[in-house]
């Protein structure tokens, strides 16, 4: 892990393409997101540029990365490498735009990739081809060879911000249970990889049941729920040397569900004292606590908002299980579902301007949206089991986990658009479970 | 794990039979006259001695079921809890830990709190009933720990559970 903070060694703007950035950025290669798009935009990347000779199959790798993450996100399609009519043979020379435009490639991404005493190097542009010129400014990102997927996929991030407006989210590690063995002995284990399944790495065994792995705002730090005691308990890993500790302060017969306050020293969770569980909040470098909700109701799955001042959680203080919104310091909530059926795990999205959920309904789980009164629900999935959400730092996308029925069931991640398109299923080495998915890095 | 070692080999070979049954947990007389039927007597530690952890596994019942979405003591789960208060009345050597479980069909976090819930029940109930709330605690495992794999209500009814576990006497 820490090779990986380290491998980025620069990142910089090729200076000598400036003065195309203003023409390029008032150009009509825009994707609104927003607005949903149907007919996805027609784009190319041929391989980079080897720039010595070590890097030919870098170059190759690199290319296809970025195109992977592009044409993953449903916004834009590929045009074929077979049907290109130009080659790039050098990152420097003119871009041939009516090659391009004849096989109705709207954007094109060029790139070189160079490799010299364990540096290598990733020079990239990115072209509307229509309007005859650069979008944005050309850059170059180094690192180490075995950063080659984060370079791709920082690649991506320019190439897919710049056509849509919006940052990307390719650049981004998820947490999450990896699981085996069948369902009445399954084995549990903390895992990260890359927001596309690749570069998994376990960082625990799986000897004690955890559960819920939930990144801090920077990605340094995880917090789980651990049955190493034997009794289910909050601890925080750190994700660079991946050592764990249990949390202190934690009175009651159980803890569970934590997560983070946007500042990182404060986990919001819920104890559960005789039959009653509440949410608390506990300073991590103390281990001081404050009960936040008082209850005799189930009140869990407390998410901060992005400022830090609300709370979203669940509760079944009705009867059944729906969301609830108070003040970060406890208090009178406000009820902001009242949909059929049930609602559960709440997340606030980074946007801050929605909410995510798990709903039950007539025998089915669904994941949803909603505005964070209430209003606007959207539901995007439904499955036998669907729960979960955790949003892509964009907040344009939701993974989430997936359980199929029956005694072979087992789990597996998805992510969804907001707008309910582009259900895709992210590739990972065993069953996975309860994903959180990290920052932008 | 004390009562294990004074086993016999024939002891030995009933209190496989015997876990191969619990394990089922169809847990009636039919163990128990097969477990005293073929061993003619009392078989201390084993299925037929009514003072081991296997005996209240499967004769006293350590377990009881709970409706969808609840955690009150039913009418039958009240006799079983009965029995257990006795049997720890009687066995006041012995600790026990009531593990809380939920079905799949909910998300993960609610079923903690729900076999909390469950668990607890069972706990306040004992306690109520005379056994000292120092032999006893409770945990949840939510969804976690299925007995049953199929996602049918057969299924779901079975691993809707408080289980009594008995664990080291206090006094070993």
């Amino acid at each position: 892990m820490k090779q990986f903070v380290a491998s980025l060694l620069s990142v910089c703007v090729l200076a000598f393409c400036v003065p195309v950035l203003a023409l390029a950025q008032s150009g009509p290669l825009r994707i609104e997101i927003t607005e949903g798009v149907v007919e996805p935009l027609p784009y190319a990347v041929p391989d980079f540029v080897a720039e010595s000779a070590s890097a030919q199959q870098l170059a190759q790798q690199i290319a296809r990365v970025v195109a992977d993450d592009l044409t993953g996100t449903g916004l834009f399609r590929e045009v074929p490498r077979e049907a290109h009519i130009s080659q790039i043979t050098s990152f420097g020379s003119p871009v041939q735009f009516a090659d391009w435009k004849a096989i109705n490639a709207q954007a094109l991404v060029t790139g070189a990739v160079s490799e010299q005493g364990g540096r290598v190097v990733v020079k990239f542009r990115v072209w509307d081809v229509f309007a005859g010129a650069e979008l944005g400014q050309g850059m170059q990102f180094a690192g180490t060879p075995d950063g080659w997927r984060r370079m791709a996929h920082k690649v991506a991030d320019q190439v897919y911000s710049r056509i849509t407006g919006e940052s990307g989210y390719f650049d981004s590690r998820v947490v999450f249970v990896s699981e085996s063995g069948p369902k009445d002995q399954r084995a549990k284990r903390l895992a990260v990889m890359d927001y596309d399944g690749a570069n998994v790495q376990y960082l625990t065994g799986s000897s004690a049941l955890v559960l819920a792995p939930r990144f801090s705002e920077d990605g340094q730090r995880v917090l789980y729920t651990s049955y190493e005691t034997g009794m289910p308990r909050v601890h925080v890993l750190e994700v660079g040397t991946v050592q764990s500790r249990i949390l202190q302060g934690q009175d009651g017969v159980m803890s569970f569900a934590p997560r983070f306050a946007p500042d990182g020293r404060t986990v919001v969770y819920s104890l559960t004292q005789g039959s009653n569980t509440d949410i608390w909040a506990m300073d991590i470098a103390s281990g001081g606590t404050r009960q936040l909700t008082s209850a005799p109701s189930i009140e869990t799955a407390p998410s901060y908002s992005p400022d830090g001042s609300q709370i979203v959680f669940e509760s079944d203080r009705s009867g059944t299980q729906q969301l609830y919104v108070m003040s970060a310091g406890g208090g009178e909530a406000k009820r902001i579902s009242f949909g059929q059926g049930r609602y559960s795990t709440p997340v606030w999205s980074p946007r801050g301007d929605m909410i995510a959920f798990t709903k039950q309904n007539a025998g089915r789980f669904h994941i949803g949206v909603m505005r964070t009164d209430g209003s606007e629900e959207r539901l995007l999935t439904a499955s036998f089991l669907d729960e979960g959400p955790t949003w892509a730092p964009n907040g344009r996308v939701i993974m989430f986990a997936r359980e199929t029925q029956g005694a072979q069931g087992s789990s597996s991640l998805y992510t969804v658009d907001i707008s309910g398109r582009n259900l895709k299923r992210v590739r990972t080495p065993e069953g996975a479970s309860d994903p959180s998915w990290g920052p932008l890095q | 794990m004390r009562l294990t070692a004074k086993l016999t080999l024939l002891m030995a070979v009933l209190a496989v039979s015997a876990c191969t049954n619990a394990n089922r947990f169809d847990n009636d007389a039919v163990d128990l006259n097969a477990a005293t039927g073929s061993a003619g007597g009392i078989v201390p530690g084993s299925a037929s001695d009514p003072s081991s952890p296997a005996y209240f596994q499967q004769t006293v019942g350590d377990r009881v079921l709970f409706a969808v979405d609840q955690s009150t003591l039913n009418p039958q789960a009240r006799a079983t809890l009965d029995g257990q208060v006795q049997w720890l009345m009687t066995n006041a050597d012995y600790t026990a830990v009531i593990e809380g479980h939920a079905d799949e069909q909910g998300t993960r976090a609610y079923n903690l709190a729900l076999g909390a819930r469950r668990a607890n029940a069972v706990m306040e109930y004992l306690v109520a009933q005379g056994v000292p709330s120092n032999r006893l605690r409770f945990v949840s495992y939510g969804k976690e720990r299925p007995i049953e794999i199929c996602s049918e209500e057969a299924c779901y009814a079975k691993n809707r559970r408080a289980v009594t576990i008995i664990s080291a006497g206090l006094t070993s």
